[in-house]
């Protein structure tokens, strides 16, 4: 039973975070920010593309990196 | 969002997944026995049909902004990561996605295992092979529909979008009984990540209670500049990788698919 609740853990891990956990973290950041900022009465719709213009290539430098 | 925006979508991406289904079913079909891994692509899309059937209604029932903040979220991360693994091989850093490669590796594996019968399925290996593969495959396809329709209000028709890929990439595989090695398979992911990542980042926001100038008109926008910066930085990459030695270059590309490609979704 352990065994099977670990493999399907692993396979919602690699589902949902995939190879690099940093956009997922990056993403709920950006939402809880997108929200934050939206309840302080500014607009906030700029914020996650934004995000995607710093996560995308920070995981893709990462990346080439690591090879 | 029109339409045919969400037809499109969700028929891109669900024949992406369509694509890996059908190999691992052709491998299992091939190499151990047709009855068996018919049995086990049956018994999937039963299995798939009570998912439906079960969370389509919960699916339709949530609140519209907290769904949208959940699938925004989710699509966003998935549209990244699928991006980023694009781009990645477009600019030569990672091995391209080979169905043929994936397909040799499946036949081998299929092969080599030992034939042993459960109940009505001559052969369990065989069966389970074909199973698994549609089963998370096919996962993926009802998240998709479901998740895009619920957000767009209109789930037959992602439901119908759906569908319409599967039968199509199906029904090519069935004909050519070989690997789908034609269907550009990297370009169409690269195209469906830059369309998640749109769908993501615009119900994300929203979802977060944001609202964007232009309401639906916004994702107009959003993709051709999402895919933009996604081309931009390929080119930059290749020009990176293109100024690297030679031995380099050519050690990352004796890697084995399997290890270039660690994710079943991307």
């Amino acid at each position: 039973m352990g065994r099977r609740l670990r493999a399907f853990l692993a396979f919602l891990y690699d589902f949902v975070i995939g190879d690099d956990w940093r956009i997922a973290a990056g993403v709920v950041v950006g939402l809880a920010l997108t929200y934050a900022v939206g309840r302080a009465g500014v607009p906030a719709w700029w914020l996650l593309p934004v995000l995607l213009a710093v996560l995308l290539p920070a995981s893709l430098w990462l990346a080439v990196r690591r090879r | 969002m029109g339409a045919g925006a969400l037809f499109v979508a969700v028929f891109l991406a669900c024949a992406v997944e369509a694509v890996e289904a059908t190999t691992i079913v052709l491998a299992a079909g091939t190499a151990r026995d047709w009855r068996s891994a018919t049995t086990g692509l049956v018994a999937a899309l039963a299995v798939l049909v009570i998912a439906v059937a079960a969370l389509g209604p919960a699916v339709s029932a949530l609140p519209l902004r907290e769904l949208r903040l959940v699938v925004g979220a989710l699509l966003l991360i998935f549209g990244l990561q699928w991006l980023r693994k694009a781009i990645l091989r477009a600019s030569g850093h990672k091995a391209l996605h080979d169905e043929d490669a994936i397909y040799r590796r499946q036949f081998g594996a299929a092969q080599a295992a030992p034939a042993r019968r459960f109940g009505s399925v001559p052969d369990w290996y065989g069966f389970t092979l074909s199973f698994k593969g549609v089963l998370l495959e096919g996962l993926e396809v009802v998240f998709i529909a479901l998740t895009f329709g619920g957000n767009a209000h209109d789930i037959p028709l992602a439901g119908l979008a759906a569908v319409c890929a599967v039968l199509v990439v199906a029904a090519v595989g069935v004909a050519v009984r070989a690997p789908l090695a034609r269907v550009p398979e990297n370009t169409l992911k690269f195209v469906v990540g830059i369309m998640l990542t749109a769908f993501g980042v615009f119900w994300g926001a929203e979802g977060a209670g944001a609202h964007w100038p232009g309401s639906d008109a916004a994702l107009l926008a959003l993709v051709p500049v999402i895919a933009g910066f996604a081309l931009g930085l390929t080119g930059l990459l290749r020009r990176i990788e293109s100024g690297q030695p030679a031995g380099a270059r050519l050690a990352a590309d004796r890697r084995p698919v399997a290890e270039a490609d660690t994710q079943g979704q991307h």
